[in-house]
């Protein structure tokens, strides 16, 4: 249980981390945001309002201490301030409303890119000289050469603006209400086949090619060589003995890469117009929407964070190594 | 040492590959300020399909696309090597400064590495280049703040299993100064792995780059291979079917990343002889190929 606690105390720091480098930015860089939101605005504010704006960022009268406070409590009661894109809205609203359609797109899609990644790289080590082990390699790096969101860019240009065959973007169709019913699920998955297709393509070359080296160091080991001495069939020794083991880097990389990949699925979200947090990104940046911007980030960080830590229970379970060694 | 690396690339297949587009694509890149019309100049209708005039077409503005490509390209390929090359140097510094000086400074160092590890990179790039005023330097800054970790911690792996080595120890008796020690004894050994992760956040820092100018997060007036894609996207290319103004970029940002992926593959497969192709092998058997049973992992002496 001990590495299970130092990974929570490490990623506990790196949430006090964020939220320090949340709080200090505004504060160490030039201009101050509330004022400069307050003159986007050009009067169509209530100057009460800059008091308000102020607070938000905890910008008042006190000393910095006491201003780091009072901001971890209003973050404590889910007070991020208000979003200025979506102005009157609150941050929690815009960002709640986004995040489940990322969850949706970027999980789904994380979880099958790396498992079939894991299962292609498993079988090119496995059947060395194969047509898999030569050629696939070399052709999805090359995919996972482009940028996610150029990958994303080309898929609407063949697929939906040329041929027709895809929607060009949105998460649903835009005549239909929100509902659970089955011509809304059927629109949903239509949208996000393209988006989710981008960013498969894209990630799934890196974790092949991970679990392919992993694996051809695992077969070179003599435990292998003993259990084929034994002689156990070829599937015990492949998934029992050699993917068991050579899965474990391949998942330490996992928890690493997906801040990476996350942020690389919010440049396609934008492509697609997809109603994601990315979208959320794209306009906070594009409307100098600070509140919003910051909230994302928090946000962002502490879903990675979280799903490092999951990362780490599942290897705790895999791997005897990390379970022994505490 | 690096010649000696050098020549080795050199006999790999895949990494003379890389090489070779990477050379060419320098070539046309850093000779085109010589070659190409100003890449802001408006010198035709917008939204032009390639033609003889305009190989690449033109954009919303009624700019040529193949001196936006190639002018841009001379920015986003600097900064993405001077990056590469920063990072590279930070993370050796502390990696190796880490691992041999030991004690609370390692121990404080590591915890450093694992919380910028843990972090996403590219959200807190954002917020950071958001508040930073735009252009090349901000994105430069940003990056290396984001991207030193990686390369800090595998760098000092390497270097804490090197000062175990006897070679090292023995300096050490001999009383050669820490500098000493760290330049010309350790450093030396970790060439190759410098060499990789040098690429990898070189090709980090292309992805992470145009990411972040294609959010509009660049200096917008500026002509780079992000701010083309950052435009091509404001200017609806994908609505009027302009495949010309993104596609030429994103085949230019793909063939730098792949073929730095390629010399990348030619490294681990000096270092790690098991990877190694096994075409060069089979080449050397020819028809004693009988006698190979396909589960066996050959290992080439070069």
């Amino acid at each position: 249980m001990k590495f299970l606690v130092q990974k929570f105390f490490l990623y506990c720091l790196a949430a006090i981390g964020a939220l320090v480098i949340n709080f200090f930015l505004p504060r160490l860089l030039p201009g101050d945001p509330a004022s400069m939101i307050f003159a986007r605005f050009q009067g169509r504010l209530d100057p009460a309002v800059i008091g308000d704006l102020k607070a938000t960022f905890g910008l008042v009268d006190k000393p910095l201490f006491e201003q780091f406070l009072t901001y971890l409590s209003s973050l404590m009661h889910g007070d991020f301030g208000l979003s200025i894109a979506y102005f009157p809205a609150k941050v929690t609203d815009v960002i709640a409303q986004g995040l489940l359609w990322t969850v949706f797109l970027t999980g789904v899609t994380v979880l099958l890119s790396f498992s079939l990644g894991t299962i292609l790289g498993a079988f090119a080590a496995w059947n060395r000289r194969s047509v898999l082990d030569r050629y696939l390699p070399p052709l999805l790096t090359l995919l996972g050469s482009f940028p996610y969101f150029w990958l994303a860019m080309a898929m609407v240009f063949v697929f939906a603006f040329t041929l027709g065959w895809m929607p060009l973007g949105h998460g649903y169709d835009q005549a239909l209400e929100p509902q659970w019913s089955w011509t809304f699920v059927i629109s949903v998955l239509q949208h996000s086949f393209l988006p989710a297709l981008s960013i498969l393509l894209a990630t799934v070359g890196g974790w092949m090619l991970g679990m392919r080296n992993a694996m051809i160091s695992v077969l070179g080991s003599d435990y292998i060589a003993l259990a084929k001495a034994k002689g156990l069939s070829p599937h015990r020794i492949l998934w029992h003995y050699a993917v068991r083991n050579a899965i474990l880097p391949n998942l330490t990389g996992f928890g690493m890469a997906l801040g990476f990949i996350l942020s690389g699925s919010l440049l396609t979200e934008i492509i697609f117009s997809y109603p994601g947090q990315g979208y959320l990104l794209v306009q906070a940046v594009r409307n100098q929407d600070y509140p919003l911007m910051q909230g994302l980030f928090l946000c962002i960080t502490f879903s990675v964070l979280v799903a490092n830590w999951m990362v780490d229970i599942v290897t705790y379970y895999l791997d005897p190594k990390t379970r022994e060694a505490s | 040492m690096l010649l000696q690396l050098f020549k080795d690339l050199y006999r790999n297949r895949k990494a003379r590959f890389g090489m070779t587009i990477l050379f060419v694509l320098f070539l046309l890149v850093y000779s085109s300020p010589f070659w190409s019309q100003d890449p802001l100049a408006i010198g035709a209708m917008p939204h032009l399909a390639p033609s003889q005039n305009f190989w690449f077409g033109t954009n919303g503005q009624g700019q040529d696309v193949l001196a936006q490509c190639f002018r841009g390209a001379v920015l986003s390929l600097t900064t993405a090597f001077l990056v590469g090359a920063a990072v590279t140097m930070i993370g050796a510094f502390i990696g190796t400064l880490s691992a041999y000086l030991g004690g609370w400074f390692d121990q404080g160092m590591v915890l450093l590495i694992n919380l910028f590890l843990v972090i996403p990179g590219l959200p807190l790039a954002i917020i950071l280049a958001a508040y930073l005023p735009p252009g090349p330097m901000t994105i430069g800054f940003v990056l290396i703040i984001t991207g030193w970790a990686w390369n800090a911690r595998v760098l000092r792996s390497q270097a804490l299993s090197i000062k175990q080595r006897d070679f090292v120890q023995a300096s050490l008796v001999a009383g050669e100064p820490l500098w000493r020690i760290v330049i010309f004894e350790i450093l030396p050994n970790m060439i190759s792995l410098v060499l990789s992760t040098f690429i990898g956040s070189t090709i980090y820092a292309i992805g992470a780059q145009v990411g972040l100018e294609f959010l509009g997060l660049g200096d917008i007036s500026q002509v780079s291979w992000g701010t083309i894609l950052y435009w091509a996207n404001n200017d609806s290319a994908l609505l009027t079917g302009s495949w010309w103004m993104f596609v030429p970029v994103g085949i230019a940002i793909a063939l730098v990343g792949f073929s730095l992926s390629l010399i990348n593959f030619g490294v681990d497969e000096i270092t790690n002889p098991r990877l190694r192709d096994e075409d060069e092998f089979y080449t050397m058997l020819k028809d004693k190929t009988a006698y190979l049973n396909s589960e066996l992992t050959p290992v080439v002496r070069s």
